[in-house]
């Protein structure tokens, strides 16, 4: 919402008078009421050197079709040559003039040069390039009458002026007007507000009240969706003016960003900006009899809007209909095209109303349909000041030549009734960590309109124990439709006293703060990741159809309903996509043998409510082999303390059938490891091995950890064996070394593979494989004959177990 | 190789062992002169073994001084004797110190020989990284932590109730437009989403914990925007949450501030601007004001709604809270002078080793 302080000081004329009230001030004022300034700008400065020109002739640049060459008399008569790079004024027309030394409000320096071989001496100007809006589109046509060589600033009737930008709230439907700021930074700075009493004013004629008077009023108006539109009130106006509004109107709307069309229009658009009521302008004459009603669409009806769209309603959008109940606009949206006002328009009937706000949110939602109108709307509008704004449309109407200004003639629906809320200082106290007392309080809602007095006891002291004692009862005004609650209230009541006065406290909370075991541990993970060269990266979360089923899993990821692209359309249900597109990214750029790892979501089909979401870590080795990632779990499990990490050699989905396996601790599967299969490298383009780690961490952190116990270390020399066994492929390395630790008895201390033999001396598909064993005891020096019983039973276990050859 | 101790030994006589018969027993006058010139001679400890042979061997003329001793009187084998000791532990002091100076040379050769260039690393090195919004969603953890709070977690993808009903939201609320919220095809149509934002872990925290609560919950929140340098459809924020009697207002205040000192440092201030959102009342944006003065929007807090408290089963009249949210990407954008959000999410290793 852009306002104009000119435009604020029509209702608090003091704004801005006193020497501390500077834009900036002002600025941060609005600010700390909660319409914070996006933009603050200074107008009417830098149109020096710019005057009105007139148009002598056009005729094309000899070497460029994008420029073309004007003829314009400033101010002596005489032809003066500039190049153009717009098409949209003719001869006779009157444009700005930056003359040669001008400097443009963007600093531009404008100078005589040459373009394409042609003299330019100046530029004609769009309105966008004078500061007036945001309107680029062709040079900026000036009102016919304008004497060429005066100043533009003159000529336009451009004074000094401040325009702030502010964002408005969906709570505050009250700042979308210069009415409503202005109201609450007179509040602030402590000057007089005061209501516009536009002239002539008429008189408000109920229908229901002149339900037999209807003809002499030209228009009769009825509502058959009384809890859809809580008011609807018309007005006709004759001989309203067809051509452009006046330049002072013009200024305005240009600063707000507006571009004037003609008087109705612009008219209507005033009075929006002004008092916040948006309204619709009707050709009487398409009106069947001067009847307008208002009902809910119905499921199919058509109606073409103003801008020549036909659409499609249900029956939850509302609708405006004429006589013959036919639709003629899309209620607080868009207006229909049946009545639009044309230059053969006689006699203009304005409509304001009230609708209920869920109900226009959900039309111009659902046909994209967001207008100036449909903003405030879905706000909600006060039904109040729908006579002042019919009342102030007239008297600007009249001012433009309008002959009649008839009486408002108007319908009600279901209005809400006021609200008074009941609101206890020491609450509002308790909520702000405020110490005002309840007079204090009532002064600050005063002035915005929320009205009331401390519901005082009798004056006996034992009465004040009765509940409503020294409370206040505050009506709500009719501008804050979102204030109904003593919250409301309370909010009120800080934000006019100004959150940057409360006094900020730390409050002290006696719990010991602290990360839970999972939100540490996997803090720790991080580390040890990071620490063993493993570099951590965040994919985007969403896949594209398919990347599952190249990463060689099921392609199941949970849907996206609105995706905005169709690479971003599935949930992952895997980090391995993502991850492997790292991979292949960072190797296309020629960092390749990288190792990353990723602890993310990932999101499953469930049987609760929303969907089953998994904590992942996965890791990718780049340039690795397999027994990579076995050494990397081993590290994992080690720093979790796990119990019995184990690795299970099995084909898994997307990795390399003969190099994957299961990982399990504790007896439960918590991921997987290996090799990612060739096929997925060559679809993800990768041309690097990638060893590969994935690992549930929900379920592997919850899983059972060996507790740290104490054991003395042994004060005994250890005794060490090596053993060799000739065993198939298929039998696991760590099969042979679980045989041998159950086989060693409590002398074991640790067995380790420490060699991998594989020989055409060897029978095919065996490989030898070589442990050491350490053997000690806690409370004697071992002896020959202990260690050589151990090693026999190990390799009889072994070779029984396993059928292998034992190699001696 | 050491030089040798060369001096001429003195010889036995001047040692006063003239009258002690060593002479008759075999032992040359100048034995320990000829010891300390053969010891001298010698380079390597093979050599010096040798020569403690002959001196000191079965062969030596020292054992067959001590052998002959067996024949002398008493009187006289005592004295010879202790004569004898004396040149023994003269000879066997020149060994020793040849034995030293040896050692010594040996270790200084050899320390010589292994001689490294310290700088002739060609292994490349191996360090991993720690995301950068990882490293500033676990400082603006620890800040928090340190000052009592719990680290709490909500699902990424949320029912409709949770990111909007029970935060006073009501169906077709205008305020729901705020948010471009992405849906997913689970369940009743329209009825699960990605959560727009953390507050979700608010509702689900005070139904599941008796106050008094302190509670920050970082997580990813998703919305429907085109990926440009300041949007992104993914990102990050940290929640904030706190029930307890009597918390008002100023304490949010007070709140932030101290989370603006311990964040950002003490030369950095906070202030709240009245704002809207439908879970708080009153609400506030919060602003962090630099040393230079200029300000930076951070995020959004506010009382929570006494609407969210009784939805949440918590009486409104007996707890009051407050909560707050901003958005932890942004900070490490300004944290590490990152200009395009994008940059967050290329996983360009070439971006990720630089923090």
């Amino acid at each position: 919402m852009k306002v104009l302080l000119s435009w604020l000081r029509e209702f608090a004329p003091e704004i801005g008078v006193a020497k501390a009230h500077t834009p900036a001030y002002l600025a941060e004022t609005l600010s700390d009421l909660g319409l914070a300034v996006e933009e603050l700008s200074i107008l009417g400065g830098g149109l020096e050197g710019i005057v009105v020109a007139e148009v002598l002739a056009t005729r094309s640049h000899p070497d460029a079709d994008r420029i073309q060459l004007v003829d314009v008399n400033p101010g002596d008569g005489q032809a003066l040559q500039v190049c153009c790079g717009a098409f949209n004024m003719s001869t006779g027309d009157k444009v700005p003039l930056a003359t040669v030394g001008t400097t443009m409000p963007n600093g531009m320096e404008i100078a005589q040069r040459k373009m394409r071989g042609q003299l330019s001496n100046g530029m004609l100007c769009s309105a966008a390039e004078l500061g007036f809006g945001d309107d680029h589109a062709g040079i900026m046509v000036l009102q016919a009458g304008l004497e060429p060589g005066v100043p533009l600033a003159e000529a336009l009737g451009i004074t000094p002026d401040v325009l702030f930008d502010l964002e408005v709230n969906p709570n505050r439907p009250d700042a979308m007007s210069h009415l409503g700021v202005a109201r609450d930074l007179a509040a602030r700075l402590g000057v007089p507000f005061v209501m516009p009493q536009p002239k002539p004013q008429t008189t408000l004629q109920s229908v229901t009240d002149n339900a037999g008077d209807s003809a002499s009023l030209r228009v009769s108006v009825s509502i058959s969706a009384p809890d859809f539109c809580r008011c609807f009130a018309v007005r006709v106006f004759d001989n309203v003016p067809s051509g452009a509004s006046p330049q002072w109107m013009a200024n305005r709307l240009m600063a707000l960003g507006q571009r004037p069309i003609n008087a109705v229009v612009d008219l209507s658009n005033y009075v929006m900006f002004e008092l916040g009521q948006p309204n619709h302008t009707y050709d009487l004459d398409l009106l069947p009899d001067g009847e307008l009603g208002v009902r809910m669409a119905r499921d199919g009806e058509q109606l073409e809007t103003l801008d020549g769209t036909a659409r499609i309603l249900i029956a939850s959008d509302g609708v405006i209909v004429n006589a013959l109940d036919e639709a003629v606009g899309l209620a607080g949206v868009m207006g229909g095209a049946s009545t639009e006002i044309s230059s053969n328009t006689r006699s203009v009937l304005v409509e304001g109303a009230c609708w209920d706000s869920m109900t226009i949110a959900r039309t111009a939602r659902r046909l994209g349909l967001r207008s100036e109108a449909s903003a405030r709307f879905e706000r909600g509008t006060d039904p109040d000041v729908i006579p002042l704004a019919l009342d102030r449309f007239g008297e600007l109407a009249v001012a433009l030549g309008a002959t009649t200004a008839g009486e408002i003639v108007q319908a009600s629906g279901n209005r809400p009734a006021p609200v008074t809320v009941r609101v206890r200082p020491e609450r509002a106290n308790s909520i702000l960590g405020t110490d005002l007392n309840a007079v204090e309080m009532a002064q600050l809602l005063e002035p915005i309109g929320f009205t009331g007095a401390e519901n005082v006891s009798d004056g006996d002291y034992l009465d004040s124990s009765s509940p409503d004692s020294g409370n206040l009862e505050i009506r709500i005004p009719s501008w804050r439709p979102d204030s109904a609650d003593e919250i409301d209230v309370i909010e009120e009541i800080g934000r006019m006293h100004g959150y940057s006065r409360i006094t900020p406290i730390m409050p002290v909370t006696q719990q010991a703060g602290a990360l839970t075991t999972r939100q540490a541990e996997c803090r720790n993970l991080r580390a040890l990741l990071t620490g063993m060269g493993i570099t951590e990266v965040m994919p985007l979360p969403f896949l594209a159809s398919g990347d599952l089923a190249r990463a060689g899993l099921s392609d199941d990821g949970i849907t996206i309903a609105n995706p905005l692209v169709a690479e971003e359309s599935i949930m992952r249900a895997s980090l391995r996509p993502g991850l492997l597109k790292v991979v292949a990214y960072n190797a296309a750029r020629r960092a390749t043998g990288v190792s990353f790892f990723e602890i993310g979501r990932v999101y499953l089909a469930g049987a609760n409510r929303v969907p089953d979401e998994q904590e992942h870590l996965a890791v990718a080795l780049a340039g690795r082999e397999a027994l990579a990632a076995t050494m990397l779990w081993q590290r994992l499990a080690r720093h979790l303390a796990l119990l019995e990490p184990t690795v299970v050699n099995q084909s898994r989905d997307g990795l390399h059938p003969g190099r994957s396996g299961l990982v399990l601790a504790d007896g439960q599967p918590v991921g997987v490891l290996g090799e990612v299969d060739p096929d997925v490298l060559a679809a993800f383009e990768i041309a690097e091995t990638v060893a590969w780690l994935e690992l549930d961490l929900g379920v592997a952190l919850a899983t059972n950890r060996a507790l740290a116990t104490y054991r003395a270390p042994s004060k005994f020399p250890s005794s060490d064996i090596d053993l060799a066994f000739v065993v198939l492929d298929e039998v696991a390395a760590d099969e042979v070394a679980c045989t041998i630790t159950q086989a060693a008895g409590e002398l074991l201390v640790s067995v380790r593979l420490f060699d991998v033999f594989r020989s055409q001396q060897l029978e095919v598909g065996h490989r030898s494989l070589a442990y050491t064993l350490r053997f000690a005891s806690p409370d004697h020096t071992l002896t020959d004959a202990e260690v050589a019983s151990a090693r026999q039973s190990c390799i009889d276990a072994v070779v029984a177990t396993h059928n292998a050859i034992f190699r001696t | 190789m050491s030089e040798p101790n060369q001096e001429p030994q003195q010889p036995l006589v001047s040692l006063g062992f003239l009258d002690s018969g060593l002479l008759d027993l075999g032992i040359p006058e100048d034995l320990l002169d000829t010891v300390c010139q053969q010891v001298a001679a010698v380079s390597s400890l093979a050599e010096l073994n040798a020569v403690r042979i002959k001196v000191s061997g079965k062969r030596s003329e020292l054992l067959k001084a001590r052998q002959a001793l067996g024949s002398l009187e008493p009187e006289a084998r005592r004295q010879a004797g202790k004569a004898l000791n004396a040149v023994k532990a003269a000879v066997e002091e020149l060994l020793a110190t040849r034995e030293a100076e040896l050692a010594a040379a040996a270790r200084a050769e050899k320390l010589v020989a292994e001689r490294l260039d310290l700088t002739e690393v060609t292994e490349p090195l191996q360090h991993g990284y720690l995301h950068v919004i990882t490293q500033t969603w676990q400082e603006l953890e620890d800040v928090f932590v340190g000052m009592g709070y719990r680290v709490a977690e909500g699902p990424e993808i949320e029912s409709d109730w949770y990111n909007f009903g029970v935060l006073n939201f009501p169906e077709g609320h205008p305020a729901r437009d705020m948010y471009d919220t992405l849906y997913v095809d689970y369940g009743e149509s329209g009825s699960t989403l990605l959560r727009t934002h953390t507050s979700p872990v608010q509702a689900r925290v005070m139904e599941n914990q008796e106050p008094p609560i302190y509670v920050v919950a970082p997580g990813r929140c998703f919305r429907q925007d085109t990926a440009d340098a300041t949007h992104m459809p993914v990102f990050h924020q940290i929640e904030g949450l706190v029930v307890d009697r009597h918390i008002s207002l100023g304490n949010l205040a007070g709140t932030i501030q101290a989370f603006t000192v311990a964040y950002f440092g003490p030369s950095f201030t906070s202030r709240l601007r009245p704002s809207y959102f439908p879970f708080t009342e009153p609400s506030a944006e919060f602003d962090i004001q630099r040393p230079d003065g200029t300000w930076l929007e951070l995020g959004g807090c506010g009382m929570v709604h006494p609407n969210v408290l009784t939805a949440c089963g918590i009486d409104p009249e007996k707890w009051q809270g407050f909560a707050f949210g901003f958005g932890i990407d942004r900070l490490a954008l300004i944290r590490f002078g990152i200009n395009d959000l994008r940059e967050l999410w290329t996983n360009d290793v070439r971006f990720l080793e630089q923090f």
